[in-house]
């Protein structure tokens, strides 16, 4: 089976079948990783663009390892190194990368939807890897597939989002996938970090850290973006610290076997204590394991040999 | 010089006329309205009896000439975005007989050299009269107040710093005094920057979902407030920029229950779509004030229809394809206007929120009143300033073929009923397109 679509521009256009056809690939893309030859023929000859304006190694370091370890060529552009310093606009910059041929472009862009408008412009396979706020769709799968290897299942956990859901693609996509899979999404944050409306997505809106935990099955803490005090987002860290950070003590009002996710960067003792980070509930090493695999899933699904 | 339009149905607000008459224009004033002032002889369209120009319209309405007070010719300055020639060209074939044009170009409009340059440029065109508006502040930097006894002078017709708020309250207070010592409106344009900050669609549902900085309705709504305020305490004229919510037209509704001297524009755009238009990132959609939501559009509707917004102004702001073509958040702000307004607005009235009267006293007669305008009507002796508009003319726009050189419309392909088939300037046709 293959994707019936050209992109991957977010999960909110993705029906529960291609999420799972997703995840069921990604599954069997896993074994690919651990063997001694990391590499597979499936993408042999074919090429696939990392255009990435923002800055990025987790996302960027596992599209280009699941698109070797299919055997395509990957070819990495970052923002510092390519002709946008000299002032060409992003269609100009994907109408040359166009014109080379390739297979796919992966995207990460601060500005929300330049993945769709590239979409728009070009030919090729557009993978969202994050624009702005809006969506990070191979983070949710990760996230998925994560839960689903842990928990054996989607449908009626209860997870909690906490942290800037405002500025939170992470949070956007993922509240789009798990409740197309049937979970319970309840999100938490500073008033000031809760996106006007956010509860017509379908979450349950907390302001407050142990009322979004209890009793929740995950538990998926938001980086703090330390920039957004300036914007008047929140008073200081170490006021955010106190009230937002998953520690020993409120983590005891989650179920017994809640696990911890977080899509990194971590910052350690903000918005979670490093014994929660590296304790026995954290599963954030699992989730960037299982994002190659899903990342190799959505190439090979996209662009693999016509069947 | 006579022309002679018969057997149309002449609609004007200002003397409560809706009848089937006919129309006489003589050395570019209104000569004569009534009935049967010339019998056709034959049937054809056009032709020439005594020295008179006749021109059967029969079944078409004839209104005075179409007024928009706000609008962005972008001369001087950004001349690759639109020209006075391209704009004025623009405003015939949609209706307009007189323009007035904000002040946002470059240099901005702060000075009777820039007025003067607009006006003549503008009388070489030859297509529509053109009132400069001229800048409340220097630069429109917010500062110091720019020489308005002189501006006035020169030809402007208002004050404002469209495209930017005057932030500081004080001077604000004091070009609303200054302005109304000799009747000229100020016209604001109402957003609170630091609320609006980063913004670049409504705050709300769309923009939690698409993940863009929003614009709340509160930035608006905020300086409004603000604005009114000063206007009552000063009792002075104040003129209210492309309202687009709700609470916007409550607070205007409730300050001239009050008394205040306020008066209100908004544009099509805002009664005719909402934020969900934006959900494909379509750079076309991107305005400020943002699109807002459904419910703004009925409360727009509703002021219309009472009289809380006295006029529909197009704010036509063209772009440039390479202002456009990039990434939402970077795209600039704007859409065309002049060739799509009267379309837009026309549904208005096919929706029963207006009558036709009602349209054109929205389109000229008040347009001209904020202004003070001796136009919008046609009464005798008044310029010949004419639209004639095919009521049940069926047409797509083509953004290819629009006039403007900006093709920055959200509308391409939608269908209207209702157009200006001829546009009358002065006793002189600038636009036709009867047969």
């Amino acid at each position: 089976m293959k994707l019936a679509r050209k992109d991957i521009l977010g999960i909110k256009d993705l029906s529960i079948d291609e999420i799972n056809l997703i995840l069921n690939t990604a599954d069997s893309f896993i074994e690919v990783s651990t063997r001694e030859i990391k590499k597979v023929p499936t993408l042999r000859g074919k090429t696939i663009v990392n255009l990435f304006f923002e800055a990025s190694t987790r996302t960027r370091t596992s599209f280009e390892i699941a698109g070797k370890r299919l055997s395509a060529d990957t070819i990495n552009i970052s923002a510092s190194t390519s002709s946008v310093v000299k002032g060409e606009t992003l269609i100009d910059t994907a109408r040359n990368l166009e014109a080379m041929n390739p297979d796919a472009i992966v995207i990460r862009h601060s500005a929300a939807g330049a993945p769709h408008m590239l979409a728009r412009m070009v030919k090729q396979s557009i993978i969202n890897a994050g624009d702005g706020a809006h969506e990070h769709p191979t983070q949710a799968l990760l996230d998925m597939m994560t839960i689903k290897e842990k928990k054996g299942k989607i449908a009626g956990l209860k997870v909690a989002i906490v942290g800037d859901i405002a500025h939170s693609r992470v949070a956007r996509s993922n509240i789009y996938g798990l409740i197309k899979m049937g979970a319970h999404v309840i999100v938490a944050g500073p008033a000031m970090m809760l996106p006007r409306d956010i509860e017509h997505m379908g979450v349950t809106v907390h302001d407050n850290l142990e009322k979004a935990i209890r009793d929740v099955d995950i538990i998926m803490m938001l980086r703090i973006q330390l920039e957004r005090q300036q914007q008047k987002l929140f008073p200081s860290l170490r006021e955010y610290s106190n009230y937002f950070c998953l520690n020993r003590q409120n983590i005891t009002l989650a179920k017994d076997d809640v696990l911890v996710m977080h899509p990194g960067p971590i910052n350690r003792g903000i918005e979670i204590s490093p014994d929660i980070a590296d304790g026995p509930y954290s599963v954030i090493l699992d989730q960037v394991t299982n994002g190659v695999a899903v990342r190799m899933a959505l190439l090979y699904l996209l662009i693999g040999g016509k069947q | 010089m006579k022309l002679l339009l018969t057997g149309g149905r002449i609609i004007d607000p200002s003397q409560n006329v809706d009848a089937q008459m006919d129309l006489l224009i003589e050395n570019g004033k209104i000569a004569k309205i009534g009935k049967d002032i010339h019998k056709p002889e034959n049937s054809s369209r056009k032709s020439s009896v005594g020295g008179i120009t006749v021109i059967d319209v029969r079944g078409m309405l004839i209104v005075p000439g179409l007024i928009d007070i706000h609008t962005h010719l972008r001369e001087p300055g950004f001349e690759y975005r639109e020209t006075i020639q391209t704009g004025s060209a623009a405003a015939a074939t949609g209706g307009f007989t007189s323009i007035a044009c904000m002040p946002n170009t470059k240099p901005v409009n702060d000075t009777r050299s820039v007025t003067e340059y607009i006006k003549k440029k503008a009388v070489s065109c030859n297509i529509v009269n053109v009132y400069p508006i001229a800048a409340i502040s220097v630069g429109s930097e917010g500062t110091t107040m720019t020489e308005f006894r002189d501006l006035q002078d020169a030809g402007a017709v208002a004050f404002s710093d469209d495209g930017k708020p005057v932030t500081d309250s004080a001077l604000m207070r004091s070009a609303l005094e200054y302005a109304s010592s000799f009747y000229m409106p100020i016209i604001s344009h109402c957003e609170d920057l630091h609320l609006s900050a980063g913004g670049s669609m409504n705050e709300g549902f769309v923009s939690t979902e698409l993940g863009l900085q929003g614009i709340p309705a509160i930035a608006e709504e905020t300086m409004i407030a603000r604005d009114i305020i000063i206007a009552e305490y000063t009792k002075t004229i104040l003129h209210i920029a492309h309202v687009s919510t709700a609470g916007a037209v409550r607070l205007i509704r409730d300050a001239k229950e009050r008394g205040v001297k306020v008066t209100a524009e908004t544009a099509p755009h805002y009664f005719t779509l909402t934020d969900e238009a934006l959900r494909e990132f379509d750079t076309y959609t991107k305005v400020n004030p943002p699109l807002r939501t459904d419910r703004d559009v009925i409360a727009l509707k509703e002021g219309l229809k009472d009289g809380t917004i006295d006029a529909i102004a197009s704010d036509h702001a063209p772009h440039a394809s390479t202002d456009k073509e990039v990434e939402f958040e970077y795209a600039a702000s704007g859409m065309t206007g002049l060739e799509t307004s009267l379309g837009l607005s026309m549904k208005l009235v096919h929706e029963g929120i207006l009558t036709m009267k009602g349209l054109i006293l929205t389109m000229s007669t008040n347009p001209a009143g904020i202004l003070k305008l001796p136009k919008g009507n046609l009464k005798i002796g008044s310029d010949a300033d004419v639209t004639v508009i095919d009521l049940d003319k069926t047409w797509i726009l083509d953004r290819n073929s629009m006039r403007s050189k900006g093709k920055n419309t959200p509308f391409h392909g939608w269908t209207f009923t209702g157009k200006a088939v001829m546009t009358i300037v002065g006793g002189d046709i600038k636009y036709r397109e009867l047969p």
